[in-house]
């Protein structure tokens, strides 16, 4: 383990961050595009990791445990949002027989 | 030779995501996601984020998927129920993804910073140094964070319930 963090040292930030970007940009894709419900909650939970990695990335790069605490911190705030989304859903499904968002359209009135 | 690890693991991270949104099936998407969790994990020991590799393992890839698969068997969604978008609206949020990451990339350019990642502390992301600063600068929030847990868990229960009185 100690040997390979010590190889790390050639991965620019930059490529981090591209990584990131990448990622995060295709849950928002994934979310514009997709009407099951479920498949977009699937896209948030790619963008929160995505943000998750470069938080962590940051925090090695500027020597700071403070970020990896907030990447803690934002998973135990997906587990309980991932509950509460599930469990909406579930009862969407119940009262609609389908989990397709164009049906909630009537949420806008 | 680490440094093309990351750079095999990232192209499977990004494969596995593309993957995630494209797949047809729900059930395919979500095991997609667990893939792509891994690499995540993977990244997490690259990075010597011992302690964040865990817990990706344990809270993602078991409970959270654990969690999407039990839902979509219980909805019994596995076969291809979902009408797709137009075609129209798919081309159009595909466009807007990719002005997104152009931005991103473009502010990037900008502002230039390139410097290699280096790991000044090997002990930064172990359990030892990562509890002293939870239980030291961030308790409160910790705690907070307990009670939200706890809420969630109240809040999904009565949402799942059924409803007596209406029905």
């Amino acid at each position: 383990m100690e040997n390979l963090t010590t190889q790390m040292a050639g991965v620019p930030l930059n490529h981090y961050i591209y990584l990131s970007a990448i990622i995060f940009t295709i849950g928002v894709i994934g979310v514009l595009t997709r009407r099951n419900a479920i498949v977009i909650f699937m896209s948030v939970e790619l963008m929160l990791n995505a943000v998750n990695l470069l938080l962590t990335a940051f925090s090695v790069h500027s020597n700071d445990p403070s970020g990896q605490v907030f990447v803690f911190f934002i998973m135990a705030l997906a587990a309980a949002e991932v509950a509460v989304g599930l469990a909406i859903i579930v009862m969407v499904y119940r009262n609609t027989k389908s989990i397709d968002i164009n049906v909630l359209n009537r949420l806008k009135w | 030779m680490s440094t093309q690890v990351f750079y095999f693991v990232a192209t499977l991270s990004i494969l596995f995501s593309l993957m995630v949104i494209f797949a047809k099936n729900p059930i395919h998407s979500v095991l997609y996601l667990i893939l792509t969790f891994f690499t995540f994990t993977v990244h997490y020991v690259l990075l010597n984020a011992q302690f964040l590799a865990v817990v990706n393992f344990i809270v993602y890839m078991g409970a959270i998927m654990v969690l999407f698969l039990f839902v979509l068997m219980l909805l019994n969604l596995n076969k291809d129920t979902e009408p797709s978008k137009s075609p129209l609206i798919k081309i159009v949020g595909v466009i807007a993804g990719g002005c997104l990451i152009v931005t991103l990339i473009g502010s990037l350019k900008a502002a230039s910073i390139s410097s290699p990642l280096i790991l000044k502390n090997p002990g930064l992301g172990l359990v030892e140094n990562l509890g002293k600063e939870l239980f030291g600068p961030f308790l409160l929030p910790f705690e907070l964070s307990s009670l939200l847990l706890l809420a969630a868990m109240v809040g999904a229960v009565l949402l799942s319930k059924r409803d007596e009185v209406e029905a």
